[in-house]
Protein backbone atom coordinates (compact mmCIF):
# COMPACT_ATOMS: atom_id res chain seq x y z
CA UNK A 1 0.00 0.00 0.00
CA UNK A 2 1.27 3.43 -0.92
CA UNK A 3 1.07 6.06 1.77
CA UNK A 4 1.21 9.28 -0.20
CA UNK A 5 2.15 11.47 2.76
CA UNK A 6 5.07 9.23 3.77
CA UNK A 7 6.45 9.19 0.24
CA UNK A 8 6.10 12.92 -0.26
CA UNK A 9 7.68 13.56 3.14
CA UNK A 10 10.75 11.52 2.20
CA UNK A 11 11.07 13.17 -1.22
CA UNK A 12 10.76 16.61 0.39
CA UNK A 13 13.35 15.79 3.06
CA UNK A 14 15.85 14.87 0.34
CA UNK A 15 15.09 17.54 -2.25
CA UNK A 16 14.35 20.57 -0.04
CA UNK A 17 15.80 19.86 3.40
CA UNK A 18 19.27 18.53 2.56
CA UNK A 19 18.68 15.07 4.03
CA UNK A 20 21.59 12.85 3.12
CA UNK A 21 23.90 10.13 4.31
CA UNK A 22 26.92 12.18 5.27
CA UNK A 23 29.49 9.46 5.01
CA UNK A 24 30.10 5.81 4.32
CA UNK A 25 33.46 5.12 5.94
CA UNK A 26 35.42 1.93 5.51
CA UNK A 27 37.63 1.10 8.47
CA UNK A 28 40.74 -0.86 7.50
CA UNK A 29 43.21 -2.39 9.93
CA UNK A 30 46.83 -1.82 8.94
CA UNK A 31 48.31 -3.84 11.79
CA UNK A 32 49.47 -6.49 9.32
CA UNK A 33 51.33 -3.83 7.31
CA UNK A 34 53.88 -2.99 10.02
CA UNK A 35 57.46 -3.49 8.87
CA UNK A 36 60.87 -2.39 10.21
CA UNK A 37 61.57 -1.08 6.71
CA UNK A 38 59.38 2.02 6.31
CA UNK A 39 59.32 1.84 2.52
CA UNK A 40 58.11 -1.75 2.62
CA UNK A 41 55.46 -0.84 5.18
CA UNK A 42 54.21 1.93 2.87
CA UNK A 43 53.99 -0.50 -0.05
CA UNK A 44 51.91 -2.89 2.06
CA UNK A 45 49.66 -0.05 3.23
CA UNK A 46 49.02 1.15 -0.31
CA UNK A 47 48.29 -2.37 -1.50
CA UNK A 48 45.93 -3.17 1.35
CA UNK A 49 43.89 0.05 1.13
CA UNK A 50 43.55 0.00 -2.67
CA UNK A 51 42.57 -3.68 -2.57
CA UNK A 52 40.03 -3.51 0.28
CA UNK A 53 38.41 -0.24 -0.80
CA UNK A 54 38.62 -0.57 -4.57
CA UNK A 55 34.82 -0.81 -4.94
CA UNK A 56 33.84 1.53 -2.10
CA UNK A 57 33.13 4.65 -4.15
CA UNK A 58 31.41 2.77 -6.98
CA UNK A 59 29.20 0.82 -4.58
CA UNK A 60 28.20 3.92 -2.62
CA UNK A 61 27.33 5.72 -5.84
CA UNK A 62 25.24 2.79 -7.05
CA UNK A 63 23.29 2.71 -3.79
CA UNK A 64 22.86 6.46 -3.97
CA UNK A 65 21.45 6.27 -7.52
CA UNK A 66 19.16 3.32 -6.84
CA UNK A 67 17.60 4.68 -3.69
CA UNK A 68 17.60 8.34 -4.63
CA UNK A 69 19.53 9.07 -1.46
CA UNK A 70 22.59 11.32 -1.66
CA UNK A 71 25.73 9.82 -0.06
CA UNK A 72 27.95 12.86 0.28
CA UNK A 73 31.29 11.39 1.35
CA UNK A 74 33.13 8.12 0.95
CA UNK A 75 36.03 7.81 3.33
CA UNK A 76 38.66 5.50 4.74
CA UNK A 77 39.80 5.22 8.34
CA UNK A 78 42.92 3.26 9.23
CA UNK A 79 44.82 1.98 12.26
CA UNK A 80 46.62 4.86 14.03
CA UNK A 81 49.83 5.22 12.01
CA UNK A 82 51.89 5.75 15.19
CA UNK A 83 51.43 2.03 15.92
CA UNK A 84 53.07 1.12 12.61
CA UNK A 85 55.84 3.66 13.14
CA UNK A 86 56.74 1.96 16.41
CA UNK A 87 58.28 -0.95 14.53
CA UNK A 88 60.13 1.25 12.00
CA UNK A 89 62.46 3.48 14.04
CA UNK A 90 64.30 4.83 10.98
CA UNK A 91 61.27 5.60 8.83
CA UNK A 92 60.12 9.14 8.10
CA UNK A 93 56.49 9.40 9.29
CA UNK A 94 55.63 11.68 6.36
CA UNK A 95 56.19 8.73 3.95
CA UNK A 96 53.19 7.09 5.58
CA UNK A 97 51.07 10.23 5.17
CA UNK A 98 52.00 10.47 1.49
CA UNK A 99 51.16 6.79 1.02
CA UNK A 100 47.72 7.29 2.56
CA UNK A 101 47.22 10.32 0.32
CA UNK A 102 48.18 8.39 -2.81
CA UNK A 103 45.89 5.49 -1.87
CA UNK A 104 42.99 7.91 -1.22
CA UNK A 105 43.56 9.52 -4.60
CA UNK A 106 43.70 6.14 -6.35
CA UNK A 107 40.36 4.93 -4.99
CA UNK A 108 38.65 8.31 -5.19
CA UNK A 109 37.63 8.86 -1.55
CA UNK A 110 37.20 12.33 -0.03
CA UNK A 111 39.36 11.84 3.05
CA UNK A 112 41.48 9.25 4.81
CA UNK A 113 41.70 9.42 8.60
CA UNK A 114 44.14 7.72 10.91
CA UNK A 115 47.34 9.72 10.84
CA UNK A 116 46.89 9.43 14.55
CA UNK A 117 48.45 8.67 17.90
CA UNK A 118 46.76 7.52 21.09
CA UNK A 119 48.74 8.99 23.96
CA UNK A 120 46.18 9.41 26.73
CA UNK A 121 48.48 7.85 29.31
CA UNK A 122 51.89 8.32 27.75
CA UNK A 123 53.99 8.03 24.63
CA UNK A 124 55.04 4.67 23.22
CA UNK A 125 57.60 4.23 20.47
CA UNK A 126 56.45 6.07 17.36
CA UNK A 127 53.94 8.38 19.07
CA UNK A 128 56.17 11.41 19.58
CA UNK A 129 57.67 11.12 16.09
CA UNK A 130 54.24 10.97 14.55
CA UNK A 131 52.95 13.97 16.50
CA UNK A 132 55.98 16.10 15.58
CA UNK A 133 55.49 15.22 11.90
CA UNK A 134 51.80 16.18 11.78
CA UNK A 135 52.27 19.77 10.47
CA UNK A 136 54.49 18.64 7.60
CA UNK A 137 52.30 15.61 6.85
CA UNK A 138 49.16 17.75 6.59
CA UNK A 139 50.92 20.42 4.53
CA UNK A 140 52.26 17.91 2.02
CA UNK A 141 49.06 15.91 1.52
CA UNK A 142 45.55 16.69 0.39
CA UNK A 143 43.28 13.97 1.78
CA UNK A 144 44.96 12.94 5.02
CA UNK A 145 43.33 13.77 8.37
CA UNK A 146 45.07 13.55 11.71
CA UNK A 147 43.98 13.10 15.30
CA UNK A 148 45.61 12.70 18.69
CA UNK A 149 43.90 11.34 21.78
CA UNK A 150 45.40 13.05 24.81
CA UNK A 151 43.07 12.00 27.61
CA UNK A 152 40.32 9.68 28.78
CA UNK A 153 38.06 9.17 31.77
CA UNK A 154 39.96 5.99 32.65
CA UNK A 155 43.46 7.46 32.39
CA UNK A 156 43.20 11.17 33.08
CA UNK A 157 44.86 13.76 30.86
CA UNK A 158 48.38 13.48 29.49
CA UNK A 159 49.49 17.09 29.98
CA UNK A 160 52.85 16.46 28.29
CA UNK A 161 50.91 15.68 25.12
CA UNK A 162 48.60 18.67 25.69
CA UNK A 163 51.67 20.88 25.95
CA UNK A 164 52.97 19.48 22.65
CA UNK A 165 49.73 19.95 20.77
CA UNK A 166 49.45 23.76 21.11
CA UNK A 167 52.61 24.42 19.06
CA UNK A 168 51.75 21.56 16.66
CA UNK A 169 48.37 23.15 15.82
CA UNK A 170 50.08 26.51 15.27
CA UNK A 171 52.70 24.94 12.99
CA UNK A 172 50.02 23.06 11.01
CA UNK A 173 48.34 26.42 10.35
CA UNK A 174 51.65 28.20 9.63
CA UNK A 175 52.79 25.67 7.03
CA UNK A 176 49.47 26.03 5.19
CA UNK A 177 49.13 29.79 5.65
CA UNK A 178 48.76 30.29 1.89
CA UNK A 179 45.94 27.73 1.78
CA UNK A 180 43.69 29.30 4.44
CA UNK A 181 45.66 27.56 7.23
CA UNK A 182 43.79 24.42 6.22
CA UNK A 183 46.32 22.08 7.86
CA UNK A 184 44.85 22.91 11.28
CA UNK A 185 41.34 22.17 9.95
CA UNK A 186 42.39 18.55 9.39
CA UNK A 187 43.81 18.02 12.87
CA UNK A 188 41.69 17.24 15.91
CA UNK A 189 42.74 16.65 19.52
CA UNK A 190 40.49 14.27 21.46
CA UNK A 191 39.63 13.16 24.94
CA UNK A 192 37.83 9.78 24.98
CA UNK A 193 38.19 9.32 21.21
CA UNK A 194 35.81 6.64 19.87
CA UNK A 195 37.43 3.82 17.88
CA UNK A 196 34.64 3.54 15.30
CA UNK A 197 34.00 7.16 14.39
CA UNK A 198 33.15 7.57 10.68
CA UNK A 199 33.45 11.38 10.71
CA UNK A 200 36.52 13.43 9.85
CA UNK A 201 38.92 14.75 10.89
CA UNK A 202 38.83 12.39 13.86
CA UNK A 203 38.19 9.01 12.23
CA UNK A 204 40.64 6.21 12.91
CA UNK A 205 40.29 2.44 12.99
CA UNK A 206 40.67 1.23 16.57
CA UNK A 207 42.61 -1.88 17.51
CA UNK A 208 39.48 -3.60 18.82
CA UNK A 209 37.80 -3.35 15.42
CA UNK A 210 37.65 -6.17 12.82
CA UNK A 211 40.08 -6.23 9.88
CA UNK A 212 37.69 -4.32 7.65
CA UNK A 213 34.32 -2.76 8.50
CA UNK A 214 31.73 -0.30 7.17
CA UNK A 215 30.46 2.57 9.32
CA UNK A 216 27.80 5.05 8.33
CA UNK A 217 27.30 8.61 9.52
CA UNK A 218 23.89 10.17 8.95
CA UNK A 219 22.99 13.81 8.79
CA UNK A 220 19.83 15.87 8.57
CA UNK A 221 19.67 19.07 10.66
CA UNK A 222 17.63 20.61 7.82
CA UNK A 223 14.97 17.91 8.10
CA UNK A 224 14.72 18.34 11.90
CA UNK A 225 14.44 22.11 11.58
CA UNK A 226 11.75 21.84 8.88
CA UNK A 227 9.74 19.44 11.05
CA UNK A 228 9.97 21.79 14.04
CA UNK A 229 8.94 24.78 11.92
CA UNK A 230 5.51 23.17 11.53
CA UNK A 231 4.93 23.06 15.31
CA UNK A 232 3.00 25.98 16.81
CA UNK A 233 5.15 28.40 18.82
CA UNK A 234 3.34 27.49 22.05
CA UNK A 235 3.79 23.72 21.69
CA UNK A 236 5.38 22.35 24.86
CA UNK A 237 8.95 21.11 24.96
CA UNK A 238 7.60 17.57 25.45
CA UNK A 239 6.09 17.87 21.98
CA UNK A 240 9.28 19.38 20.58
CA UNK A 241 11.38 16.51 21.96
CA UNK A 242 8.91 13.96 20.63
CA UNK A 243 9.01 15.43 17.14
CA UNK A 244 12.83 15.49 17.11
CA UNK A 245 12.82 11.83 18.15
CA UNK A 246 10.46 10.86 15.35
CA UNK A 247 12.49 12.72 12.74
CA UNK A 248 15.78 11.30 14.04
CA UNK A 249 14.26 7.82 13.81
CA UNK A 250 13.46 8.28 10.12
CA UNK A 251 16.85 9.78 9.32
CA UNK A 252 18.66 6.96 11.08
CA UNK A 253 16.62 4.23 9.39
CA UNK A 254 17.90 5.52 6.12
CA UNK A 255 21.48 5.33 7.39
CA UNK A 256 20.87 1.81 8.64
CA UNK A 257 19.51 0.78 5.22
CA UNK A 258 22.46 2.32 3.36
CA UNK A 259 24.97 0.72 5.75
CA UNK A 260 23.35 -2.70 5.41
CA UNK A 261 23.33 -2.49 1.61
CA UNK A 262 26.94 -1.28 1.44
CA UNK A 263 28.04 -4.02 3.79
CA UNK A 264 26.24 -6.72 1.74
CA UNK A 265 27.50 -5.49 -1.62
CA UNK A 266 31.10 -5.04 -0.47
CA UNK A 267 31.14 -8.25 1.57
CA UNK A 268 32.43 -6.37 4.59
CA UNK A 269 30.84 -6.49 8.08
CA UNK A 270 28.58 -3.58 9.05
CA UNK A 271 29.99 -1.75 12.05
CA UNK A 272 27.88 1.07 13.40
CA UNK A 273 25.56 3.91 12.53
CA UNK A 274 26.75 7.20 13.97
CA UNK A 275 23.62 9.08 15.02
CA UNK A 276 24.84 12.56 14.40
CA UNK A 277 23.27 15.77 13.29
CA UNK A 278 26.09 16.98 11.05
CA UNK A 279 25.45 20.43 9.60
CA UNK A 280 26.72 21.88 6.31
CA UNK A 281 27.31 25.47 5.26
CA UNK A 282 24.17 25.25 3.06
CA UNK A 283 21.49 27.65 4.34
CA UNK A 284 18.95 25.79 6.49
CA UNK A 285 21.11 22.71 7.09
CA UNK A 286 22.17 23.98 10.47
CA UNK A 287 22.15 22.82 14.10
CA UNK A 288 22.12 26.48 15.22
CA UNK A 289 18.92 27.01 13.19
CA UNK A 290 17.26 24.11 15.06
CA UNK A 291 17.98 25.82 18.40
CA UNK A 292 16.59 29.04 16.95
CA UNK A 293 13.52 27.20 15.69
CA UNK A 294 12.94 25.90 19.22
CA UNK A 295 12.79 29.51 20.35
CA UNK A 296 16.11 31.37 20.61
CA UNK A 297 16.63 34.72 18.91
CA UNK A 298 20.19 33.73 18.08
CA UNK A 299 22.33 30.68 18.81
CA UNK A 300 24.80 31.50 21.58
CA UNK A 301 22.37 33.48 23.74
CA UNK A 302 21.05 32.21 27.10
CA UNK A 303 19.04 29.03 26.58
CA UNK A 304 21.51 27.65 24.03
CA UNK A 305 22.97 24.98 26.32
CA UNK A 306 19.53 23.80 27.49
CA UNK A 307 18.03 23.55 24.01
CA UNK A 308 21.14 21.81 22.69
CA UNK A 309 21.06 19.28 25.56
CA UNK A 310 17.46 18.43 24.73
CA UNK A 311 18.17 18.19 21.00
CA UNK A 312 21.18 15.94 21.56
CA UNK A 313 19.26 13.60 23.83
CA UNK A 314 16.21 13.40 21.57
CA UNK A 315 18.37 12.62 18.51
CA UNK A 316 19.94 9.67 20.35
CA UNK A 317 16.62 8.37 21.68
CA UNK A 318 15.05 8.47 18.22
CA UNK A 319 18.08 7.05 16.48
CA UNK A 320 18.93 4.24 18.84
CA UNK A 321 15.73 2.34 18.07
CA UNK A 322 16.29 2.72 14.34
CA UNK A 323 19.61 0.92 14.13
CA UNK A 324 21.15 -2.34 15.32
CA UNK A 325 24.49 -0.95 16.42
CA UNK A 326 25.08 2.63 17.40
CA UNK A 327 28.53 4.06 17.86
CA UNK A 328 30.99 6.72 16.83
CA UNK A 329 30.33 10.19 18.13
CA UNK A 330 26.52 10.06 18.00
CA UNK A 331 25.15 13.46 18.88
CA UNK A 332 24.63 16.95 17.50
CA UNK A 333 27.78 18.49 16.03
CA UNK A 334 28.63 22.15 16.52
CA UNK A 335 31.41 22.87 13.98
CA UNK A 336 31.27 26.64 13.63
CA UNK A 337 32.56 27.08 10.06
CA UNK A 338 30.48 24.16 8.77
CA UNK A 339 27.16 25.49 10.09
CA UNK A 340 25.47 28.41 8.38
CA UNK A 341 23.54 29.37 11.53
CA UNK A 342 26.68 29.27 13.71
CA UNK A 343 28.61 31.45 11.23
CA UNK A 344 25.79 34.02 11.32
CA UNK A 345 25.69 33.83 15.14
CA UNK A 346 29.43 34.59 15.28
CA UNK A 347 29.00 37.45 12.82
CA UNK A 348 26.25 39.04 14.86
CA UNK A 349 28.32 38.60 18.03
CA UNK A 350 26.02 36.23 19.90
CA UNK A 351 28.28 33.18 19.91
CA UNK A 352 31.52 33.19 21.89
CA UNK A 353 34.15 30.58 22.57
CA UNK A 354 33.04 30.42 26.22
CA UNK A 355 29.47 29.57 25.17
CA UNK A 356 30.80 26.97 22.75
CA UNK A 357 32.72 25.40 25.62
CA UNK A 358 29.54 25.16 27.68
CA UNK A 359 27.75 23.62 24.70
CA UNK A 360 30.39 20.91 24.43
CA UNK A 361 29.43 19.64 27.87
CA UNK A 362 26.02 18.57 26.56
CA UNK A 363 26.55 17.57 22.95
CA UNK A 364 28.81 15.57 20.70
CA UNK A 365 32.48 16.55 20.37
CA UNK A 366 33.70 20.04 21.19
CA UNK A 367 35.33 23.28 20.10
CA UNK A 368 35.15 22.38 16.44
CA UNK A 369 36.20 24.35 13.35
CA UNK A 370 36.71 27.55 15.31
CA UNK A 371 38.99 30.17 13.77
CA UNK A 372 41.06 31.93 16.46
CA UNK A 373 43.36 34.96 16.11
CA UNK A 374 46.65 34.23 14.31
CA UNK A 375 48.74 35.60 17.16
CA UNK A 376 47.19 33.27 19.77
CA UNK A 377 49.96 31.89 22.00
CA UNK A 378 50.56 28.13 21.70
CA UNK A 379 50.13 27.81 25.49
CA UNK A 380 46.62 29.29 25.20
CA UNK A 381 45.73 26.62 22.62
CA UNK A 382 47.15 23.91 24.89
CA UNK A 383 45.15 25.22 27.84
CA UNK A 384 41.98 25.29 25.71
CA UNK A 385 42.64 21.62 24.87
CA UNK A 386 43.09 20.89 28.59
CA UNK A 387 39.77 22.60 29.41
CA UNK A 388 37.90 20.61 26.77
CA UNK A 389 39.60 17.37 27.80
CA UNK A 390 38.59 18.02 31.41
CA UNK A 391 34.93 18.34 30.37
CA UNK A 392 35.17 15.06 28.48
CA UNK A 393 37.07 13.25 31.20
CA UNK A 394 34.71 14.21 34.03
CA UNK A 395 31.51 13.68 32.01
CA UNK A 396 32.65 10.37 30.49
CA UNK A 397 32.09 11.68 26.99
CA UNK A 398 34.08 12.50 23.88
CA UNK A 399 35.34 16.06 23.60
CA UNK A 400 37.69 17.54 21.06
CA UNK A 401 39.42 20.67 19.90
CA UNK A 402 39.84 21.62 16.26
CA UNK A 403 40.84 25.27 16.14
CA UNK A 404 42.47 27.07 13.24
CA UNK A 405 44.84 29.92 14.13
CA UNK A 406 44.37 32.47 11.33
CA UNK A 407 48.07 33.06 10.74
CA UNK A 408 48.81 36.42 9.14
CA UNK A 409 45.16 37.55 9.21
CA UNK A 410 43.75 40.39 11.24
CA UNK A 411 40.52 40.81 13.17
CA UNK A 412 37.50 40.90 10.89
CA UNK A 413 39.11 38.60 8.30
CA UNK A 414 37.43 35.38 7.24
CA UNK A 415 39.04 31.99 6.56
CA UNK A 416 37.24 30.26 3.69
CA UNK A 417 38.13 26.55 3.46
CA UNK A 418 35.62 25.78 0.71
CA UNK A 419 33.29 22.79 0.40
CA UNK A 420 31.88 21.12 3.50
CA UNK A 421 34.52 22.72 5.75
CA UNK A 422 32.85 26.09 5.11
CA UNK A 423 34.12 29.47 6.26
CA UNK A 424 34.30 31.40 9.51
CA UNK A 425 35.27 34.78 10.89
CA UNK A 426 37.90 35.01 13.63
CA UNK A 427 36.52 34.40 17.13
CA UNK A 428 38.32 36.18 19.98
CA UNK A 429 39.90 34.04 22.70
CA UNK A 430 41.14 35.05 26.16
CA UNK A 431 44.79 36.09 25.79
CA UNK A 432 45.67 35.74 29.51
CA UNK A 433 48.60 33.39 29.83
CA UNK A 434 48.21 29.84 31.20
CA UNK A 435 51.90 29.16 30.42
CA UNK A 436 52.96 28.14 33.93
CA UNK A 437 50.12 25.61 34.18
CA UNK A 438 50.79 24.19 30.71
CA UNK A 439 54.56 23.95 31.24
CA UNK A 440 54.18 21.87 34.41
CA UNK A 441 53.53 18.80 32.25
CA UNK A 442 52.81 15.43 33.85
CA UNK A 443 49.35 13.92 34.06
CA UNK A 444 46.04 15.10 35.47
CA UNK A 445 44.97 12.02 37.47
CA UNK A 446 41.87 10.11 36.37
CA UNK A 447 38.73 11.25 38.20
CA UNK A 448 36.73 9.11 40.63
CA UNK A 449 34.29 8.43 37.78
CA UNK A 450 36.97 6.12 36.35
CA UNK A 451 36.66 3.72 39.29
CA UNK A 452 33.53 1.88 38.26
CA UNK A 453 34.57 -1.72 38.90
CA UNK B 1 11.78 -5.43 -7.41
CA UNK B 2 9.41 -2.51 -6.93
CA UNK B 3 10.02 1.14 -7.57
CA UNK B 4 8.13 4.22 -6.47
CA UNK B 5 7.89 6.94 -9.11
CA UNK B 6 6.96 10.46 -8.04
CA UNK B 7 6.00 13.04 -10.62
CA UNK B 8 5.36 16.70 -9.87
CA UNK B 9 5.07 19.84 -11.97
CA UNK B 10 2.65 22.04 -13.87
CA UNK B 11 -0.41 20.13 -15.09
CA UNK B 12 -0.84 19.52 -18.82
CA UNK B 13 -2.34 16.98 -21.20
CA UNK B 14 -0.71 13.57 -21.35
CA UNK B 15 1.59 13.39 -18.31
CA UNK B 16 0.08 10.14 -17.01
CA UNK B 17 -0.07 8.70 -20.53
CA UNK B 18 3.55 9.50 -21.34
CA UNK B 19 4.93 8.21 -18.04
CA UNK B 20 2.88 5.03 -18.37
CA UNK B 21 4.11 4.59 -21.94
CA UNK B 22 7.69 4.90 -20.73
CA UNK B 23 6.96 2.23 -18.10
CA UNK B 24 5.37 -0.05 -20.71
CA UNK B 25 8.36 0.36 -23.02
CA UNK B 26 10.59 -0.72 -20.14
CA UNK B 27 8.29 -3.69 -19.41
CA UNK B 28 7.50 -2.26 -15.97
CA UNK B 29 4.06 -3.16 -14.64
CA UNK B 30 2.12 -0.31 -13.05
CA UNK B 31 0.50 -1.65 -9.87
CA UNK B 32 -0.83 1.43 -8.20
CA UNK B 33 -1.36 5.08 -9.04
CA UNK B 34 -2.48 8.01 -6.94
CA UNK B 35 -2.79 11.38 -8.57
CA UNK B 36 -3.85 14.85 -7.48
CA UNK B 37 -4.05 18.28 -9.02
CA UNK B 38 -3.70 21.04 -6.48
CA UNK B 39 -3.98 24.62 -7.78
CA UNK B 40 -2.80 23.61 -11.26
CA UNK B 41 0.12 21.54 -9.90
CA UNK B 42 0.21 17.92 -10.91
CA UNK B 43 1.37 15.39 -8.29
CA UNK B 44 1.44 11.66 -8.93
CA UNK B 45 2.86 8.64 -7.17
CA UNK B 46 3.11 5.28 -8.93
CA UNK B 47 4.17 1.88 -7.66
CA UNK B 48 5.64 -0.21 -10.46
CA UNK B 49 7.08 -3.71 -10.62
CA UNK B 50 10.33 -3.70 -12.60
CA UNK B 51 11.35 -7.32 -11.94
CA UNK B 52 10.76 -8.23 -15.60
CA UNK B 53 12.28 -5.12 -17.11
CA UNK B 54 15.32 -5.63 -19.32
CA UNK B 55 16.68 -2.30 -18.01
CA UNK B 56 18.80 -1.93 -14.89
CA UNK B 57 17.41 0.30 -12.17
CA UNK B 58 19.78 3.11 -13.19
CA UNK B 59 18.73 2.87 -16.85
CA UNK B 60 15.06 2.84 -15.85
CA UNK B 61 15.57 5.94 -13.70
CA UNK B 62 17.34 7.73 -16.53
CA UNK B 63 14.63 6.84 -19.02
CA UNK B 64 11.92 8.26 -16.76
CA UNK B 65 13.94 11.34 -15.92
CA UNK B 66 14.39 12.00 -19.65
CA UNK B 67 10.67 11.57 -20.21
CA UNK B 68 10.02 13.99 -17.32
CA UNK B 69 12.38 16.52 -18.83
CA UNK B 70 10.52 16.34 -22.17
CA UNK B 71 7.26 17.00 -20.29
CA UNK B 72 8.87 19.68 -18.10
CA UNK B 73 7.92 17.89 -14.87
CA UNK B 74 10.11 16.54 -12.05
CA UNK B 75 10.28 12.73 -12.07
CA UNK B 76 12.05 10.77 -9.34
CA UNK B 77 12.39 7.06 -9.03
CA UNK B 78 13.30 5.27 -5.82
CA UNK B 79 13.31 1.68 -4.58
CA UNK B 80 10.33 0.91 -2.34
CA UNK B 81 12.56 -0.42 0.48
CA UNK B 82 13.66 3.12 1.22
CA UNK B 83 10.16 4.23 2.19
CA UNK B 84 9.50 1.00 4.07
CA UNK B 85 12.69 1.48 6.09
CA UNK B 86 11.87 5.05 6.99
CA UNK B 87 8.20 4.78 7.79
CA UNK B 88 7.63 1.22 9.10
CA UNK B 89 8.87 -0.35 12.30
Amino acid sequence: MLNTNDILETIKMISDEHLDVRTVTMGISLLDCADPDGKKACEKIYRKITEKAKDLVKTAEEISATYGMPIVNKRISVTPIAMLLASAPDADPVWYAKTLDAAARAIGVNFVGGYSALVHKGFSAGDERLIRSIPEALASTEYVCSSVNIGSTKTGINMDAVKMMGPIIRQAAELTQERMCTGAAKLVVFCNAPEDNPFMAGAFHGVGEPDCVIHVGVSGPGAVRAALAKLPKDASLDEVAELIKRTAFKITRMGQLVGRLASERLGVPFGIVDLSLAPTPAPGDSVANILEEIGLESCGGCGTTATLAMLNDAVKKGGVMASNHVGGLSGAFIPVSEDDGMIKAVERGSLTIERLEAMTAVCSVGIDMVVIPGDTDAAVISALIADEAAIGMVNTKTTAVRVIPAIGRKEGDVLDFGGLLGYAPILPISPFSPAVFVNRGGRIPAPLQALKN
Amino acid sequence: MKAVITVSGKDKVGILAQICTACAQANANVEEVTQNIIAGMFAMIMLVDISHSPLTFEQFTEKLAAQGKALDVDVRCTRQEMFDAMHRI
